[in-house]
């Protein structure tokens, strides 16, 4: 099982990169929109540099549903398997 | 007696080369900012600017058609090559905002522009309609089949949104661009990546058929309740929409593969060119491309977006001619330019700079 602490960090990574914002803030329970101010264009470029940092598809349909931090980790863990 | 297949058939003469010759553009008057689009949606300049980059928007009056602007972007642009518009033998507009299905505003272009009995005839290509263009024109006076192609972008989007239609309208503008392509004594287009992927082909697209619209006036007319028709909510006459973050990904991380692609074709590196000039579809795919791309920084990167909005196929000449009339210097360098949009599809290609 792919260890989700590695990918919250690699994830906060990405986040940091695109807005600036420190890694520390990228919790589980963060909403992108609501806590983290990440727009729709800006949530698309974490979930492109997602997919190659961690090897997984993430379908455009499914990202609308990545709503918090933790939904990112949990499905980029289950698609890792 | 002399058999079919004894006969030999003349075919066309090709030529070595061909270059863009000349260009011009036309930008309709009317200027609309982005407080005049926030009285039809819940949004902020400062929201519109960050998002897309869209400062204003060009939008042609009423009465002004489609083959008015291409018109004034043919005169220029044959000024510009130094022809008269009876030295041009083929005309292609691509449009999508031509309003009649048929004939197509290309046979008027010609007319008006003194180039009959020149060929004409339109291209529905969208935001990559006028690459396509390019990658046409290039192609027939290469082969011979024309000397003289008349290449131009034009749209009237205004009369295809929805104002109060959040997804896509408020990016879009009108104008008009127009080169002219011929022979050259040495390449100044190169090969071209032209494409289709019509697997995502609701991502950018009208809501409604036509045929929706006729179906709702015969109801009308039938029950005699004509109250219907003019409920906006109803949507009658079709419009664009667009899924903005299908499109966002596909425009950066596919289109940049693309642009990679159209640079090997040619045979040259980033560091080759003088200009970048994609399609004007929003500010961030435009910077995230140049980015992806890694384009030195002496490579001008066409921004024209920001005045002009969004122009689908008229962009690209619209800003090459911005970058141009701003740096006179970068006459007879190489720009890459793409266009990507509705079908989806995409073309690209390295052009020397006229």
């Amino acid at each position: 099982m792919a260890d989700k602490n590695a990918i919250l960090a690699g994830l906060a990574e990405i986040v940091e990169e695109e807005t600036g914002l420190e890694t520390e803030e990228v919790q589980l329970e963060k909403s992108f929109t609501e806590d983290l101010d990440i727009d729709s264009i800006s949530m698309m470029t974490i979930v492109v540099n997602a997919e190659e940092k961690f090897d997984v598809k993430i379908p455009d349909e499914e990202v609308k549903n990545l709503t918090t931090v933790g939904d990112a980790v949990e499905y980029i863990a289950n698609a890792q398997g | 007696m002399t058999t079919p297949a004894t006969i030999t058939l003349t075919p066309t003469t090709p030529v070595d080369a061909t270059a863009v010759l000349g260009l011009g553009i036309h930008r309709p008057e009317l200027l609309i900012d982005n407080e005049q689009i926030c009285q039809w949606i819940d949004s902020s300049d400062e929201w519109i600017r960050q998002r897309t980059g869209i400062v204003t928007r060009h939008r042609a009056p009423a009465e002004v058609s489609v083959v008015d602007m291409a018109e004034k972007a043919a005169a220029e642009a044959l000024e510009d090559a130094g022809i008269e518009g009876s030295q041009v033998d083929t005309v292609l507009v691509s449009t999508v905002t031509h309003p009649y299905q048929t004939p197509s505003a290309a046979a008027e272009l010609a007319d008006r522009i003194g180039a009959t009995p020149a060929a004409a005839y339109d291209i529905s290509a969208a935001c990559a309609g006028y690459c396509y263009g390019i990658a046409q024109a290039d192609a027939l006076v290469r082969s011979g089949h024309a000397e003289h192609v008349l290449v131009v972008g034009v749209e009237k989007l205004s009369d295809f949104i929805d104002n109060y239609e959040r997804s896509i309208s408020f990016l879009l503008g009108d104008g008009a661009g127009a080169v002219v392509v011929g022979p050259s004594d040495s390449p100044g287009i190169s090969a071209s990546v032209i494409g289709s992927n019509g697997e995502k082909w609701t991502a950018v697209s009208m809501d409604n058929s036509l045929l929706r619209l006729r179906d709702a006036l015969f109801d009308a007319q039938t029950t005699g309740d004509a109250a219907t028709l003019l409920d906006r909510e109803q949507k009658f006459w079709p419009t664009l929409r667009q899924d903005g973050q299908t499109v966002f990904r596909w425009a950066v991380w596919e289109m940049a593969k693309v642009a990679k692609q159209a640079l090997e074709e040619a045979g040259i590196a980033a560091s080759d060119l003088t200009a970048f000039v994609p399609h004007q579809a929003n500010i961030r795919i435009i910077d995230e491309l140049a980015k992806q791309l890694k384009l030195p920084h002496h490579v001008l990167v066409g921004r024209d977006i920001v005045d002009a909005g969004n122009t689908s196929a008229a962009s690209i000449p619209l800003a090459l001619h911005r970058l141009r009339a701003e740096n006179p210097e970068i006459s007879g360098g190489l720009a890459l330019q793409i266009g990507f949009g509705a079908g989806l599809v995409y073309g690209a290609q390295v052009i020397r700079i006229p």
